[in-house]
Order: structure tokens, then C-alpha cells, then sequence
């Protein structure tokens, strides 16, 4: 045994096999050398005929959305509307009605309305998505499904749970954007290859979007009023008066900080920019790292109330 | 590894706890409890509602960290090896915690992934448990359209999914009809043949009386008796026990007027109850003095006796 003194308990081991991944767990039949078993606390594991294992954190992630996905696949009729055809929707009668009146001017930059509201719907959609898969849907795993505490009862542990709802919701809004992206096409919206780059920035911004909410829902006991109000006084206001509809330039200097620390303002300069071009390198990565900062520090805030919920 | 092949270490601790306590704040749910369960055996805790029952489960079970004291299960620390621990338990929860928007059967194969386990042997095992537990006929209705028994026996399932070494069961019968209890009883018997050590928590006193082969009684966060249920019986209570009762407003007085008959008596609220070795004798005793309940009832001690001894109050109202 490589660790000093400790008996090896370990030996009685039979059905399981040693494990994979990044948790740095051994299989029973391993030797305990490696893992958090110190030489001062002697673990003397009883033998095993269980066919349970440890699992990698990312397979355990991967678990989750596998869960996620054999629920998608009965129920995804029932938010086809707000994460499909509601973007879809707005895009007809924003770029291509409401548009039709628009004169090109310097504020579109030159383009026909359809080309400058584009990209933009696409991340406000996005967005939308993330934030409401992250809202009801987390709480109820907490509140009243409470179907995450099944799951931490297993291997799978309470950060694990969180990677697997936040690349869930990346695939969800990934292939809700890529649907729009293909009717904006035969829309005519597009300018050029650049919207292929457009559906990435709309996932970043999403989730940038949406861990902040999961961190919410994670310290939401009595839902109260608590999402409504976001949902009205926070994403709304953050949709209509961040460059979505009309450059930011439009509101009084007073309160443009407001969209500046928008993250839906950040995606849609990105957005833009790689389709309609005229975004200078500095500016763009700026907008990259406003959203990378804010996803992951909501990551992290949001990982510890996971914990703080789930492990009492 | 020197790669011999060892043999199961029977009777080394499944679960050793020492000077074990739970903290919610001021809240002090489990006030330092000393417990040894071993390999293959039945262990119960018993208690009234607030005991501490289900927070000691939920320490063991590795989801809930200890405040104090020192806890190993399978030999193991659950602060250091949480995920590796949980890999080899089952653990049915107080309160279900099933995904009501899908069906049995995907209940049973998503869970039974989280411990590892190949598509191919979750599916096999999702229509293993399913039979066990009588409920192939709705294998792929909704869980949301079970009864609540019905999703009780969903989760005892779900628990077996991972061949668990030591299966946690928190109040496991609760809402159970009496086919489906005695049902579960004797999965759990055929378990325990297999090897499986088992921890359970009830309310019913004949539960654990069937069930276990060792208990400890709780009562306000702290274990009040340790032993196997006839040795609890045997050391707390007599062998039998007289129940009096009365009409309404007519059972003052009586405790004492019929305390000689008996090594203990103890008053509740609808009888009188006399602790004596034999009944029936007692009753003819009762009848001599002239005191007439409006009926009267011999029969042996059980774990209720036990507890109300110990702690004063009935278990189950
Ligand atoms: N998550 C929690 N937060 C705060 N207090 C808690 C929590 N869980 C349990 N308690 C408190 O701890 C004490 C013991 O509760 P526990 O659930 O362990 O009792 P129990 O013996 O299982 O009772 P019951 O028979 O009703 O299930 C109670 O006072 C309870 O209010
Ligand atoms: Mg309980």
C-alpha cells in the first residue's frame, strides 16, 4: 500500500472498477494512496458489491443534461414559442414591418433595419431563453420537484449539478439560435458569413445572463414576487433600451451608464460587429471580457449558494 | 496490491459515529450520539417527530455535513470521500424526491447513470425494480399520476438501483397501505439475506420490532437506549402489559388505586396502563378492588412501552 500504515481495507473490493475523470477518485479496488485519505486518518474501506461508481465531474455534468435532455424531448413543444418562435416573430415585425418605414441612415449604419435589428434579436432572444430556463426551472429543483436533492444524493455533487444546468442551457439556447439564424436567412437578414459567429455571441451573452439568475434562484426561498420583478423591471427594460432596437447614443447621456453595464448591450455590439463590421479590436474584446467576467464571477457566487442548499 | 483475495469483513462498522452532532443555527438536532452499525446487520432508530431521526440519516447518507463529533461510513470520512461513499449507498429520503414530469421508468434509468452505470444496465435494472416493486403496469405512465404510495414504492426502487452495500431508509412505510408494508418488509428481509445492511427509521413500533436486529431509541437529539428489540423489552418493561380504560371522567384516581397490582403504572389521557408479568392475574386483581373499566385488554410489551418509560410520552398518537 502506498500509504504509510494505512491496512488495506480496500482489498475486499470486487464489483467496482476504478473510476475515470477529474474527481481523483480511485476505484474500491485501487489502492488509497492518492485521494483525501491522509496518513492520519487510516480509511479502511469495507469491501463493496455495489454497482455504484464515482463519475468524472464533466461526465457527471454530462449526466445532468442527459436528464435534461429526456425531459426536453417530451415537453420541448411547450416552450417552442418563447425560446423559437418568439424571436422569429419579432423579427418579421420589427425588421421586416416596422423596418420597411425605417429610412437607412447613420444610426443604422447605412443598412436596411432588418440587417441592423438582425443579430441584435437574436441575442435579446437569447437571453430571454437563459433567463428563463434559469429562473422557475432551477427553483423547482430546489423548491418543488426538489428533484436536486435526488441527485446529490448520488455521486453527482451539487457543482456538478450547476456545470450540467449551465451547459444544458448553452445546447438549448444554441439550437434555439441556430433555428433563427436559418429563418432570418430566408429573411434576408443576414449580410454575410458573419452571422455564423453571431449564434456563439448569442450563447456567451445567454449565459452570461443566465448564471446570474440561477444564483438568484438558488437563494429564492418563497418565490413570491422575486422573479416577476426581475423579469419586469430588470430583462425588459435591459431588451428595449440596450442598442436592440436603436443605438444607445438615443438616450440621455445621464442614464447611458445603464446600458453600458447592460450585458444585453455587450452582446449586441459583438453581434453587430461581426455582422455589420465596424467594431474596432479593443472595443470587441472589451465586450468579450464584460461578459466573461460577469458569467464567471456569477458562476462561482452561484456554485456556493448551490451548496449552501443543497449540503445543509 | 498483493492482489489476494480477501474476504467481506464481517462485522467491521458500516457506520461509526462518535460524539456525532447536527446544528441548524441555534437549532441543536442531534446532541453528540455515539452509534456503531454493523456490516449485514438491521439497525433502527426510533422516535417522535423532531427527534433527530432524519438528520442523522442525512449525515451517513453523506449529504449533509457533520457539526461536530466523528462519522465514518464504509470506513470511510464523508467530508473527504462524500461522492465515493453516496456511489455505494441507497437512500430513500423522508420526503420523494421524484421528477414527476417523467415517466418510472426514466426516473429509475437517469438515477441509476449518476452512480456510473451503463445505459444497458440501467434499462435491465429500470424493469428489475420496476417488478420488485409492482409497478410495471405503469412503467411508462407518469410519475405526477402515481398514488402516494405508489411513488413511495418509486423511491425504494430507485434507492436498489446501485445494488447498494447499505441502504438508508428514512420513514420508509410512511403512507404505505398495510399489503404494501409487509410487501416492502419482506424485500427488505430478502436484502438483508443478500447481504445488504440496512438503517431504518420509523414511528411504528412493530416495524423495527419485525425489521431490526439492533436499535437505538431518540428523543430530542440524543439516544435514550441502545439494544435489540426483546432486550429493550426485557431491561424497560415487563413482559405484559394490562390496558384499562374508562368512561369519560372516570378514570381519575384509579392509577393509584391500582398501582399495587402492577411493578409500574402509567396514566395517559384514554387508559391506564398496569406493567406486570402477568395480565391476567392483574386483571382479576383490578375486578377484586371493585374497579370497573369499560374494558380492559392483556397483551405483551412492545417498543412503545419501551419508549414511553424512557422518555414519558407516547410515540404514536
Ligand atoms: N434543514 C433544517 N433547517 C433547520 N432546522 C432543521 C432542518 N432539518 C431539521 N431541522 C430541525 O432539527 C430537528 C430534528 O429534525 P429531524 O428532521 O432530524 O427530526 P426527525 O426525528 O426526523 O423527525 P420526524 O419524525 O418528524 O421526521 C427539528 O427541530 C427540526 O426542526
Ligand atoms: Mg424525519
Amino acid at each position: 500500500m502506498a500509504n504509510g500504515g494505512t491496512a488495506s481495507g480496500g482489498a475486499t473490493g470486487s464489483g467496482t472498477t476504478g473510476t475515470t475523470g477529474t474527481t481523483g477518485t480511485t476505484g474500491t479496488t485501487g489502492t488509497t494512496g492518492t485521494t483525501g485519505a491522509t496518513g492520519a486518518t487510516a480509511r479502511v474501506e469495507i469491501g463493496s458489491r455495489s454497482a455504484g461508481r464515482v463519475v468524472g465531474s464533466w461526465r457527471a455534468a454530462w449526466l445532468r443534461v442527459e436528464a435534461h435532455w429526456t425531459w426536453y424531448r417530451r415537453y420541448w413543444r411547450s416552450s417552442l414559442y418563447s425560446s423559437g418562435l418568439q424571436p422569429v416573430l419579432f423579427l418579421a415585425a420589427m425588421g421586416l414591418g416596422f423596418g420597411s418605414q425605417v429610412e437607412a441612415g447613420p444610426a443604422t449604419g447605412g443598412l436596411a433595419y432588418v440587417h441592423y435589428v438582425a443579430p441584435a434579436l437574436l441575442v435579446a432572444g437569447a437571453v430571454q431563453n437563459a433567463i428563463g430556463e434559469s429562473s422557475y426551472p432551477v427553483l423547482s429543483g430546489f423548491k418543488w420537484q426538489q428533484d436536486y436533492y435526488a441527485v446529490t444524493a448520488t455521486p453527482v455533487t451539487a457543482g456538478q449539478l450547476l456545470g450540467g444546468q449551465i451547459i444544458w442551457i448553452v445546447l438549448r439556447v444554441g439550437i434555439a439560435c441556430v433555428v433563427y439564424t436559418l429563418v432570418a436567412l430566408l429573411f434576408g437578414a443576414w449580410l454575410n458569413a458573419g452571422a455564423l459567429l453571431v449564434v456563439p455571441i448569442g450563447v456567451f451573452a445567454a449565459v452570461a445572463c443566465g448564471v446570474p439568475i440561477m444564483a438568484v434562484a438558488a437563494t429564492t426561498y418563497n418565490e413570491g414576487e422575486r422573479f416577476a420583478a426581475i423579469f419586469r423591471f430588470l430583462v425588459m427594460p435591459m431588451i428595449l433600451f440596450s442598442g436592440t432596437f436603436f443605438p444607445i447614443e438615443q438616450i440621455p447621456a445621464a442614464v447611458r451608464w445603464l446600458a453600458w453595464i447592460s450585458p444585453v448591450w455587450h452582446g449586441t455590439e459583438l453581434a453587430r460587429g461581426v455582422t455589420l463590421g465596424g467594431l474596432g479590436g479593443w472595443p470587441a474584446l472589451g465586450h468579450l471580457a464584460f461578459l466573461g467576467v460577469l458569467a464567471g464571477f456569477s458562476a462561482a457566487l452561484a456554485r456556493r449558494y448551490f451548496y449552501r442548499r443543497l449540503v445543509v | 496490491m498483493n492482489g489476494e483475495a480477501a474476504a467481506p469483513m464481517v462485522g467491521a462498522p458500516m457506520v461509526e459515529a462518535k460524539a456525532l452532532v447536527k446544528r441548524f443555527g441555534d437549532v441543536e438536532a442531534v446532541r453528540g450520539i455515539d452509534v456503531q452499525v454493523r456490516t449485514g446487520e438491521a439497525f433502527g432508530f426510533l422516535g417522535p417527530n423532531g427527534a433527530g431521526k432524519s438528520s442523522t440519516m442525512r449525515m451517513i447518507a453523506s449529504t449533509s455535513p457533520r457539526s461536530d463529533g466523528d462519522l465514518r461510513v464504509l470506513g470511510m470520512d464523508p467530508d473527504v470521500d462524500g461522492p465515493r461513499i453516496r456511489a455505494r449507498l441507497g437512500s430513500v429520503p423522508q420526503q420523494d424526491t421524484l421528477d414527476t414530469e417523467l415517466t418510472l421508468r426514466q426516473n429509475l434509468q437517469i438515477y441509476g447513470r449518476y452512480f456510473g452505470m451503463s445505459r444497458a444496465d440501467v434499462r435491465r435494472k429500470a424493469t428489475e425494480l420496476m417488478e420488485f416493486a409492482q409497478l410495471s403496469e405503469r412503467a411508462d405512465g407518469l410519475v405526477d399520476a402515481l398514488s402516494g404510495g405508489m411513488k413511495r414504492r418509486l423511491t425504494i426502487a430507485r434507492s436498489l438501483v446501485n445494488d447498494p452495500d447499505l441502504l438508508l431508509l428514512d420513514e420508509p412505510t410512511t403512507g404505505l397501505d398495510p399489503q404494501a408494508r409487509h410487501m416492502l418488509w419482506d424485500r427488505l428481509f430478502r436484502l438483508k439475506a443478500g447481504g445488504v445492511t440496512l438503517i431504518i427509521t420509523s414511528h411504528y413500533m412493530d416495524e423495527v420490532e419485525q425489521l431490526c436486529d439492533r436499535l437505538v431509541v431518540m428523543d430530542d437529539g440524543r439516544i435514550v437506549a441502545e439494544g435489540s428489540p426483546s432486550e429493550l423489552i426485557a431491561r424497560y418493561s415487563t413482559r405484559e402489559v394490562l390496558e384499562l380504560r374508562f368512561a369519560p371522567g372516570e378514570q381519575g384516581g384509579i392509577a393509584a388505586r391500582v398501582a399495587e397490582f402492577g411493578e409500574r403504572v402509567e396514566e395517559l389521557p384514554d387508559r391506564v396502563l398496569v406493567y406486570t408479568g402477568d395480565g391476567e392475574r392483574a386483571l382479576e386483581q383490578v375486578h377484586g378492588r371493585d374497579v370497573r373499566p369499560v374494558s380492559s385488554l392483556v397483551r405483551r410489551s412492545t417498543l412503545e412501552d419501551v419508549f414511553l418509560r424512557l422518555t414519558g410520552r407516547t410515540l404514536v398518537d
